[in-house]
């Protein structure tokens, strides 16, 4: 189980995630507050929006239908991606993401 | 102690409970929900579940523990009968009750029933989608081969032909008005949706409705059509639309009217009792305060967060442009804002490379859009909506001007 970790202006959450799951989950699951993720996961809203703040190393890097999607977030910037296409492995240990302000 | 009650563990319900522990509330906090399950993605029993990439353990919207965690208590399995406003109180269908400082609604609604079906009573083959009860019903009876009939040409109803077509069902869609969708979006959408449709092998039939059926030993064998056709089935979905779930708050004494009507803070005509979700009628801030209705997740977890902050004193107006997706065969629809009384519709990319957006205008103002696979449009068309933004539809429609470009350029105007 890595410990991810989730910051925002006002918060800082550190998750221990089940690997399998996706970092979305593991937010959502410790009710982690900005990343709403209306459409459950299946890349279809953008409301799981962070940004990647450390360790950018140890992700995979996002799909064709992520970028798209990608572009619907607010402010999307080169370390945007969508917390619900991010699988949490091993190698999550001590990754940080930024939750975008709203 | 203090206590909060929330009716109903659909997408609002849910997301009440939670919103109420990130507003800082620490007394109890109760969900009845008289699903058996812990609340879960109503949108997926349409699309993955039907066609098959989503399994049961996947549904659900946060895991349990997540509810134990937080000291939610769930009450499942059990409807709350009936509201004691005086004594701020509700009681449940297994005897007990529940004291409240403050009680959401969120019961959402149920599918409205097809009468030319419905006057059979129950039939083994005719289906309703609402539930993952629904779901795994109309699931035992989904195989290639067999003929489906899907009753309306909505959302529900193109999504459930588009997992059918997925899975080898033979699929044909009656529709009652000239066009699919024409409830929620434009002639555009419908007629581009309509001919993907086709293309897929679904027979489209509009304009045409159910006015009888031969009934056999509990299940419906044959349907006539209103143009004196006949149509055999295997089986049937109906999707004709939602009935709010209003008769609890009615018997108490809300105000109801077609949803139960509340204020921009979610609060009902009793002020220690809020409603959101599908359920519920609000003011629209677009709409210059006009009372909607809106069924969409968005929505519903918007108001739910709106009427958190109600419930625990530290009130924000509900301002959210609704939106909605549909996912149907590999196309990505999207949509903001209620295309109703527009006067102009724009178009803008290419409809037969299938993405495109339409821009619903009123008096030059974009008051909706629906996205066909361009996120980039959509992301935009959440902003201008929101903003109600005056746009010429010569720079609307012009694909190489940025989008973007536009909300810039008039965000400096102000
Ligand atoms: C098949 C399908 C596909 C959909 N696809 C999409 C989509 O792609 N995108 C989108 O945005 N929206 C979609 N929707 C709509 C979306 O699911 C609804 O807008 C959303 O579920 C509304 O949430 P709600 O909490 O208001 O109501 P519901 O989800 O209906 O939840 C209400 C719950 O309260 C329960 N209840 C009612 N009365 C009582 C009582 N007295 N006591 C206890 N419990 C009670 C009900 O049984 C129900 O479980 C879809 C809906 C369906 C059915
Ligand atoms: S949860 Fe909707 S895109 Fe990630």
């Amino acid at each position: 189980m890595p410990k991810i970790v989730f910051v925002s202006d006002t918060a800082r959450t550190e998750v221990f995630a089940e690997v399998g799951q996706s970092v979305m989950q593991a937010a959502t699951a410790h009710l982690v507050d900005g990343i709403d993720a209306d459409c459950g996961g299946h890349c279809s809203c953008a409301t799981c929006h962070v940004y990647v703040e450390d360790g950018s190393a140890a992700l995979a890097p996002a799909d064709a239908d992520e970028t798209d999607m990608l572009e619907c977030a607010n402010n999307p910037m080169p370390c945007s991606r969508l917390a619900c296409q991010i699988p949490v492995t091993e190698e999550l240990e001590g990754v940080v993401f930024r939750v975008p302000p709203r | 102690m203090r206590s909060m009650v929330v009716v109903g563990g659909g997408h609002a319900g849910a997301e009440v409970v939670v919103g109420l522990r990130k507003a800082g509330f620490e007394g109890r906090v109760v969900l009845v929900a008289d699903e058996d399950r812990i609340p879960y993605q109503r949108p997926l029993l349409s699309k993955s579940y039907l066609s098959g990439g989503t399994g049961p353990d996947e549904l659900a919207i946060r895991p349990e523990r997540t509810y134990a965690d937080n000291d939610i208590e769930l009450v499942l399995g059990t409807r709350v009968d009936s509201i004691d406003r005086g004594a701020r109180r509700v009681v449940l269908s297994d005897g007990r009750s529940l004291d409240y400082e403050a009680l959401a609604l969120a019961p959402g609604g149920r599918p409205r029933l097809l009468p030319v079906l419905a006057q059979h009573g129950p039939l083994d083959n005719v289906h309703y989608l609402r539930t993952v009860a629904d779901a795994d019903r109309l699931r035992e009876q989904w195989s290639a081969g067999r003929r489906l009939v899907v009753i309306g040409g909505g959302y529900i109803g193109l999504e459930v032909a588009a997992s059918a077509r997925a899975m080898g069902l033979e699929v044909t869609v009656v529709e009652a008005l000239p066009r699919v969708l024409a409830r929620v979006t434009g002639e555009v959408m419908s007629s581009f949706y309509a001919e993907v449709h086709r293309e897929r092998g679904v027979d489209l039939l509009t304009g045409v409705s159910v006015v009888d059926a031969v009934v056999v030993n509990g299940a419906v064998r044959e349907m006539e059509l209103s143009d004196g056709s006949w149509l055999r089935c295997d089986l049937v979905v109906v999707g004709v639309g939602l009935v709010p779930n209003t008769e609890l708050a009615a018997e108490a004494g809300l105000a109801v009217d077609d949803g139960i009507v509340v204020d921009e803070f979610g609060v009902t005509s009793d002020p220690s009792i809020v409603a959101a979700g599908d359920c519920a009628r609000y003011p629209s801030a677009q709409l210059g305060g006009d009372l909607v209705r809106v069924e969409s997740v968005s929505n519903a977890v918007e108001q739910a967060r709106v009427v958190a902050r109600s419930m625990v004193g530290k009130p924000v107006a509900h301002t959210g442009v609704p939106w909605f997706w549909s996912d149907q065969y590999e196309l990505k629809l999207q949509m903001v804002g209620l295309s109703r009384d527009f006067d102009d519709v724009v178009v803008r990319g290419d409809v037969t490379e299938r993405s495109f957006s339409a821009f619903y205008l009123r008096e030059g103002r974009v008051i909706a859009a629906d996205v066909v696979s361009r996120p980039v449009d959509f992301a935009l068309a959440r902003q201008l909506v929101a903003r109600g933004q005056v746009l010429e539809r010569e720079l609307l429609s012009d694909v190489d001007v940025p989008l973007k470009q536009l909300l810039v350029t008039t965000a400096v105007e102000r």
